[in-house]
């Protein structure tokens, strides 16, 4: 039964978000709002891959976020009309940015090294928002979209078929957390926990914490540059705003919604965010108020967050 | 060759001499302790050794190799395990959890993304033995922070016996312990050096303990070396008696 257990979140998880477009339109959303769930919760996850799992705070994850986005956008436009050639590019750049980036930060702790992942993303922005003549500045860069996929003799018509691009998208989202699942219940997945619980402990353990930290931040920027693919994909657009500080923080406060010490959490997190973003928005201008108030009391009542908070209430 | 030798080794913070000019020569076998009042220097010591911070001056070697620049995680790999005064667990992890991380890094597998069955048997066939080691075993689906003090005192200690070190430094292994799990690891110590033939350097306050346990006893106060001996010539030394032991009895 044991086993059961320990799988009877990810079958859930997996039974509604394989079913989506079914049900969204019944109780009052559409499919394009869950693929902006599954999007965003890419983003989130790869967060918490680093501040759940290894115990750092990242706050400009937005960085590989744009990067990847950017990838992807200026590659479809000037290089290779695909949407996958737009995806390995995307990753890749995001993946080097945050392997560079790692390397100069890496020894930092604590609120250094968040202010400084800040410090970091906001060059990204500066550089989209003056670079206008490759990245179309303020205005975003336009003129090109996500392209169908062709495998072959089987395509998929990702760009008229919304039901076939959250699919695609939910393929890249489970990939991801395939990935992230994998690495945490691995040796390596240990060590980070080990860092995440003890960072003294573990390096009087022989675990040189410094690398395990840099290949868990490389690691989840990966991911983050993954998400910012397919969210430029969703939006046939991006702009500088992928980069900001906001997009950010939006991510943490994703991840710590949802419970950063599960794995589903940052999921949740995404979807209450993503949902409320879109009901409140449609009612005012100043949605950002309610939803940072809602994000405060939940902070104090659930400070595991919603995940959490469920798992304590059926172990008591 | 000794296995462990520190010449001369001082540490300065600011104008505070924390070590000062402190050798010390442990054999392959040898059980020594260290001893000394309270700020005496003796974890500052243990820091140098371990590589927590750098010498101001002297120099650390290791089995004929000089380890005075090398990092701690480079010094654990070449078999210094340490423990620490105050615990130092992973408390959110299960007892299980807190021992296989050791293990697996002593296998050269904390880079490993992916376990193949064997491995993963060996592994935890020797998490199996070391939770039996410690009496652990009916807890070892618990989270470590949830324990008793002395539980997790034991659980520190197989941590660094999990590494399979050639050196052990213990950081008053018996700190806060009642009685009974005085006794316990008295014996657990005890087994070590005289069974498993294992070098280890001891910081302990219990003198007891001390005298009951070790082949050669240093002495320091104010940071520096006030004697050095077997139990018999310390407990007969006037000095010490007079700094230390005296005070005491």
């Amino acid at each position: 039964m044991k086993k059961f257990q320990d799988w009877q979140g990810t079958i859930i998880v997996w039974a509604l978000l394989l079913t989506m477009p079914f049900w969204i339109g019944h109780i009052g959303g559409y499919t394009t709002l869950g693929t902006r769930v599954v999007v965003l919760a890419v983003a989130a996850m790869s967060v918490n891959f680093l501040l759940g799992f290894t115990g750092v705070l990242s706050f400009g994850h937005a960085a590989y976020f744009g990067l990847g986005a950017y990838g992807a956008g200026l590659t479809i436009k000037y290089l290779a009309a695909s949407s996958m050639a737009g995806l390995v590019a995307g990753v890749l750049l995001g993946t080097v940015g945050a392997m560079l980036i790692g390397l100069m930060i890496v020894r930092l702790r604590g609120v250094y090294f968040a202010m400084v992942t800040i410090a970091f993303g906001q060059i990204f922005y500066f550089v989209s928002f003056r670079w206008v003549n490759l990245t179309g500045g303020d205005d975003g860069l336009t003129g090109w979209t996500r392209m169908p996929l062709s495998l072959g003799p089987l395509s998929l018509d990702i760009l008229h078929d919304e039901t076939a691009f959250y699919y695609f998208v939910l393929a890249c989202f489970g990939a991801a957390a395939a990935g992230m699942a994998l690495l945490l219940r691995s040796p390596f997945g240990r060590t980070l926990l080990a860092i995440r619980e003890n960072e003294r402990r573990a390096r009087f353990l022989g675990i040189p914490v410094d690398q395990h930290i840099w290949m868990s931040f490389v690691i989840s920027a990966a991911f983050a540059s993954l998400a910012g693919v397919v969210y430029a994909y969703l939006n046939n657009f991006v702009d500088p705003r992928a980069f900001r500080w906001d997009q950010s923080g939006d991510f943490v406060i994703m991840a710590v919604l949802g419970g950063m010490r599960s794995f589903w959490g940052p999921l949740i997190g995404a979807a209450i965010f993503v949902v409320l973003q879109d009901k409140l928005s449609s009612l005012t201008d100043y949605w950002m108020t309610p939803l940072g108030l809602f994000f405060v009391l939940a902070v104090v009542f659930f400070p595991r967050g919603v995940l959490g908070m469920l798992k304590r209430r059926r172990a008591t | 060759m000794s296995l462990l030798e520190a010449r001369g080794v001082s540490r300065h913070f600011g104008s505070l001499v924390a070590v000062d000019d402190v050798s010390l020569s442990v054999e392959s076998g040898e059980l020594r302790a260290v001893i000394g009042p309270n700020g005496a220097g003796k974890t500052t010591f243990f820091n140098l050794l371990s590589g927590f911070f750098p010498p101001t001056a002297g120099k650390i070697l290791f089995d004929g190799r000089d380890i005075t620049a090398l990092s701690a995680h480079q010094r654990v790999a070449l078999g210094i395990a340490r423990t620490f005064q105050i615990t130092e667990i992973f408390p959110e992890l299960t007892v299980m959890e807190n021992l296989l991380i050791p293990v697996e890094t002593a296998a050269g597998l904390r880079t490993t993304p992916w376990l193949t069955k064997a491995r993963r048997a060996e592994t935890e066939a020797r998490v199996q033995d070391l939770l039996q080691m410690s009496g652990l075993t009916p807890k070892a689906e618990r989270l470590a922070g949830e324990l008793s003090h002395g539980d997790q005192r034991a659980i520190e200690i197989m941590m660094a016996l999990a590494l399979k070190p050639r050196l052990l430094l213990l950081d008053e292994p018996t700190a806060g312990m009642g009685d009974q799990e005085t006794h316990d690891v008295v014996r657990l110590i005890r087994d070590l050096h005289k069974k498993e033939r294992l070098s280890i350097v001891l910081i302990e306050h219990d003198m007891r303990v001390v005298f009951h346990l070790a082949d050669r006893i240093l002495v320091l106060a104010e940071g520096a070396m006030l004697a050095e001996g077997t139990p018999k010539e310390i407990a007969a030394n006037e000095k010490v008696q007079a700094a230390y032991l005296g005070g005491v009895e």
